[in-house]
């Protein structure tokens, strides 16, 4: 098939972009997404021009490298499937896509579609983990967690930290990335004893790291290739409602 | 053991180079016990590095469900996996921190998979007679890793370990014979960057990127590892990778990579190819139960469709080329969930494998559920890797390796589910202890970046890179890397002999000489240019190539991932040579177009009787 | 305090305002209602409200720090949210979020502008002086509201005013109130769907009440 394609160029972070057009011709359903922007940036390497700069890695659809907005959608249009995963069958002969980077004031395009993600990292040491140290630890079976708690944790484990929930909500908020692991290590016995400490911790470094509001859009579901509910941000809320209830302890 | 005063500690910088379970794990050990860390990985965070792929689990010898399982089952069978070419006492150390690994990852909030009870679920994996695996849903890496990188973030908030992203170690320095420290690239601004550590850990993965078309993520390279060998490093055992025999099959020739499909897939799932090569076009509903070949099943009754991965992916690779392969391009067999879906109810089959059927549907437009999947072998693992000794050190002292970027332990094959105990064990439980005695043997910090090595470093790299940007050819670095891949998987790949390695061995130079002459690497030095990226990689692996390539002509045998058509069975198994080949190849880099060194050691089994590997 | 800096303290409070709002409007719908039963049972109302004394300032100081609350905040949380947002995609797609959601700062300030208004026009009673409650008494002496909500809303410019600003209240609660659901951590996954779908019928049933009144003074079905 044959497509016309919109892509965000953008020499660097100080650079004004601006989208340019490029054929993609020949595409063959069963390729992927990224295996056609890599034949495109093959012809253009051969017309000696700069080919486009894209993040992506695993290719599998788990490391959360890839992050391009496919018209108008972070992902595109296929639900639960990253930019990898994505298959060019999902498109039609004579198709014009528009590819654009994340767009959020936390996210600066660092070149073309690829932007730093940084700030989902600092939002992470604010307070995403158990201060745990390396041994000394019981044995894993001395905690029970019965299989709804385990699945529960699991479900909102599975954020792959790509930023779609962010490219996609109106407010460019990180609600949803930060309330998977807030809602993960809450319901598990190991991080209850921070629960306290981590859920203000990190509602505090969305802010300060420039998202956004969570205003209940619930775009970021939508678009998270995880299906990471926000189920998980209303437990957030509670998590920090909890964390007002003064403590004869702190 | 010698240790480090707890307030030493903070006068020693560390580098960690790569920062996956390996690397990850360590960075966040050590920073903790006290010393200055700092981690780098070219990716974009440090939760991105590749074991976060991994899917089916992590073995452990808990012997929770009461089947006989022990330290010493999952060091035998470890080293009976890795056909006997592992050095043992690294496995038994890796078989009896493996419990330590599970509660380590549980007490961080890893969510395994858990029963109605509350306590941790176990299944089966290929090559091992015990349910010893530890999982979570499909994806047990990206949890394991989560985990790590959750404790690399707390270190880095506590200020304990600084973290460098998107910076590709360009080279190793060496002064004196010692690792002193390392040179980067910044991806972003194209700097060229030196930093010092007293010691310097590389876990910067495997190299089977080396056949272009592998399940490695894009990045993946053996360039810090081909640095390290040119500065002195021995490459040990480069011969032996794994080619996994559950993938999605390739489907023309523009794939850029092959994606894997749990080996847990086998618990339930059946291996056939049609009896007959005139069935293979027709639907495989078609074909009545009677015409179908349950190879695996035939050939090896006791461990079945569980056998390990080297046989699983030699005999679907027999099949194919027997012409009894499916698809569109023959080179796939069935992995038919029928028997199962009957036996559990879809249902059960969905909430084990629901992720992986929904990713073949995506990839391959067919219903798992309704037809059985295509699978064929693709490589996965390098069991290879840099030379150490026990304490995980090089032979440069200073230069440690963690992971799969070390040989250690999984000999001539891996098990399933070995790589991610492999990983968490070196960087959480091996390093911290091994690093010690190194470290109390030195005074911290005596060189550090004004050393002349760095400069003379720094300069190297950055002539090699403008080298690269001014040859301005015809090719691009994906097209010359394919070539290298197509020689190499049909040369180097599941089957070799004496003339096909020659072949690799005439070709490879043959693609190196093009790449220095005809590739055209667009954009510029200074700036962020993938294209440069993918071109450093390749010129190693067309380096690299030809070292794995000598090893594999010089091992005449065939064990494990390493199948010699010349040594083999008469019904087609691998023969093994102890007498002549039961030892490390550790080779060490002589210069371009000269051959490499051999140094063998020599492995003493003293707790495991050699055997003839039997999976019957 | 965290509660007033925080992006989560923030959205509670916003939340939690917006609620007792939600109840002042629910209170003060059905107060309204009593129009339809004739002039007598609201007048009656009126007066009993009246007759609460000092309790009626206490209530009017209280709405008054709800909304500057809810204001104060709901300004601060959209020009936050304004600056981390950047340019907007080439093709601007978005799949579940509403019109309402989208239009909350709009529709809240088309309300606050009203709320000034209907301020001047039903309770300081300055802007129409003829008709006024104040200097009407019905037949036992009463303040006749009855009149003069009867005589305003027979102005088509003062009936338009009010179901332009009812259609921003249907809106802005279309919204508002399956948000606080969320927000104050109640909906679950499962549930979510249906509280959302509750939220907007329930504003619905509000704004329709509300508009009710004028328009059917307006087509002189009561009068």
């Amino acid at each position: 098939m044959d497509l016309t394609l919109h892509v965000w160029r953008q020499k660097g972070p100080q650079d004004i972009g601006k989208l340019e057009t490029y054929k993609a011709n020949g595409v063959s359903p069963d390729q992927s997404f990224l295996e056609m922007l890599d034949e495109v940036n093959d012809d253009l390497i051969k017309a000696g021009k700069d080919p486009i700069a894209f993040d992506h890695d695993c290719r599998e659809g788990i490391c959360g490298m890839c992050s391009q907005v496919i018209n108008g959608r972070p992902h595109g249009h296929q639900e639960r499937t990253t930019v990898c995963q994505l298959h060019m069958r999902e498109f039609n002969d004579g198709d014009e896509i528009f590819i654009e980077p994340w767009r959020a004031r936390a996210f600066p395009i660092l070149k073309d579609l690829i932007v730093d993600r940084t700030a989902l990292d600092v939002v992470m040491q604010a307070g995403g983990y158990t201060s745990c140290h390396t041994g000394g630890v019981a044995d894993g079976n001395a905690l029970l967690i019965g299989k709804p708690v385990a699945d529960y944790a699991m479900d909102a484990a599975e954020c792959i930290g790509c930023g779609a929930c962010v490219a996609a909500c109106p407010n460019s908020s990180a609600m949803l990335f930060t309330s998977a692991k807030v809602a993960q290590l809450a319901v598990l016995p190991q991080g209850k004893p921070e629960a306290r400490r981590r859920v203000r911790a990190m509602a505090d470094a969305i802010l300060s790291e420039g998202f956004g509001n969570c205003t209940n859009h619930y775009e970021c579901e939508a678009a998270c290739p995880k299906g990471i509910s926000v189920k998980f941000i209303a437990k957030l809320n509670r998590e920090y409602l909890k964390s007002l209830i003064p403590s004869s302890m702190d | 053991m010698k240790l480090v005063n707890p307030s030493n500690k903070r006068k020693f910088k560390i580098l960690v180079v790569g920062t996956g379970l390996a690397g990850g794990a360590a960075a966040a050990s050590l920073g903790e016990l006290g010393y200055n860390v700092e981690a780098f990985c070219y990716q974009d965070s440090p939760r991105r590095a590749h074991s976060i792929a991994a899917q089916g689990g992590i073995n452990a010898a808990k012997s929770y469900p009461n089947d006989g399982d022990s330290i010493y089952r999952l060091f035998y069978d470890t080293v009976k996996g890795g056909d006997f070419r592992a050095r043992e006492a690294d496995v038994w150390r890796l078989a009896q921190v493996s419990n330590n690994i599970i509660d380590q990852c549980v007490a961080q909030g890893v969510p395994f998979a858990r029963d109605y009870a509350g306590y941790l679920d176990n299944r089966s994996f290929g090559g091992a007679q015990v349910s010893r695996t530890f999982y979570a849903r499909g994806q047990t890496g990206q949890q394991l890793l989560l985990g790590a990188y959750s404790a690399l973030s707390r270190q880095i908030k506590n200020g304990q370990v600084k973290m460098y992203a998107r910076r590709e170690m360009l080279d190793l320095v060496v002064v004196d014979g010692v690792a002193k420290g390392i040179t980067c690239r910044n991806l972003v601004t194209g700097e060229i960057e030196s930093y010092w550590g007293d010691a310097v850990i590389l876990a910067t993965g495997g190299f089977v990127n080396v056949f272009y078309l592998s399940t490695n993520a894009m990045g993946c390279s053996a360039t810090a590892i081909w640095k390290a060998t040119k500065k002195g490093a021995y490459m040990a055992n480069p011969c032996y990778t794994q080619i996994h025999p559950t993938c999605i099959p390739q489907h023309g020739d523009k794939q850029s990579k092959l994606t894997l499909m749990s080996e847990s897939l086998r618990n339930d799932g059946r291996v056939w190819v049609p009896k007959k090569a005139e069935d293979c076009d027709k639907h495989p509903s078609e074909i009545p139960e009677e015409a179908r070949d349950y190879y695996l099943e035939r050939k090896y009754p006791s461990f079945g469709n569980l056998a390990p991965r080297d046989i699983a992916s030699r005999a679907a690779k027999e099949a194919c080329d027997d012409g009894r392969g499916v698809g569109e391009s023959k080179r796939g067999v069935f992995l038919d969930f029928q028997a199962s879906i009957d036996r559990l109810g879809k249902s059960v089959i969905e909430g084990r494998y629901g992720n992986l059927f929904e990713m073949y549907e995506k990839i391959t437009a067919e219903d798992g559920y309704e037809r059985p999947m295509r699978i064929y072998p693709a490589p996965h693992y390098s069991m290879g890797g840099l030379w150490v000794d026990y304490q995980c050190m090089s032979n440069i002292p200073g230069l440690f390796v963690l992971g799969e970027a070390n040989f250690s332990v999984h000999g001539a094959n891996r098990l399933g589910a070995s790589a991610l105990m492999q990983g968490l064990a070196d960087g959480y439980f091996v390093i911290p202890y091994t690093i010690a005695p190194y470290l109390a043997s030195l005074t911290p910090g005596q060189i550090k970046t004004d050393h002349p090595e760095f400069k003379q470093s720094a300069e190297n790299v950055k002539q090699e890179i403008n080298k690269m940007l001014s040859i301005k050819g015809k090719k691009t670095v994906g097209e010359l890397h394919r070539e290298l891949g197509s020689v190499m998987w049909e040369d180097v790949g599941m089957a070799r002999s004496e003339a096909s390695l020659k072949h690799a061995l005439k070709r490879i130079p043959e693609i190196r000489e093009e790449f220095w002459n005809n590739v055209n690497v667009t954009g510029g030095a200074m700036e962020l240019n993938q294209q440069l990226e993918n071109a450093w990689r390749l010129a190693d692996f067309l380096e690299f190539a030809e070292m794995m390539t000598t090893d594999a002509l010089h091992r005449e045998e065939s064990c494990g991932g390493h199948f010699r058509t010349e040594h083999q069975t008469d019904d087609g198994e691998a023969m093994r040579n102890d007498e002549d080949f039961c030892y490390v190849g550790a080779w060490e880099y002589k210069g371009v177009d000269k051959a490499p060194e051999l140094h063998k050691e020599p492995l003493n089994f003293e707790n495991v009787k050699l055997a003839v590997r039997s999976y019957k | 305090m965290n509660l007033l800096t925080s992006t989560v303290g923030r959205k509670i409070l916003m939340a939690v305002t917006g609620l007792c709002l939600i109840l002042f409007v629910t209170v003060h719908l059905i107060g309204n209602l009593s129009v339809f039963a004739g002039p007598d049972s609201i007048n009656a109302y009126a007066k009993a409200l009246h007759d609460l004394g000092p309790l009626v300032w206490l209530f009017r100081l209280a709405m008054v720090a709800l909304f500057a609350v809810h204001i104060t905040f709901g300004l601060q949380l959209y020009l936050e949210n304004k600056a981390a947002t950047p340019d907007p995609y080439a093709i601007q797609k978005t799949l579940v979020t509403s019109f309402s959601a989208k239009t909350m700062i709009f529709t809240g300030l088309i309300i606050l502008l009203f709320l000034l208004y209907h301020l001047l026009h039903f309770t300081v009673q300055v802007t129409n002086p003829s008709i006024s409650a104040v200097n009407n008494l019905d037949a036992i002496g009463r303040p006749d509201v009855y009149s003069m909500m009867v005589l305003s809303f027979q102005k088509v410019f003062i009936s338009l005013i009010y179901i332009v600003a009812m259609g921003a209240l249907l809106l802005h609660l279309a919204h508002g109130i399956s948000s606080w659901v969320q927000t104050l951590g109640w909906s679950t996954g499962p549930s979510q769907d249906k509280v959302i779908s509750i939220g907007k019928i329930l504003a619905i049933v509000y704004g329709v009440a509300y508009i009710a009144i004028p328009l059917l003074i307006l087509a002189r079905i009561v009068n």
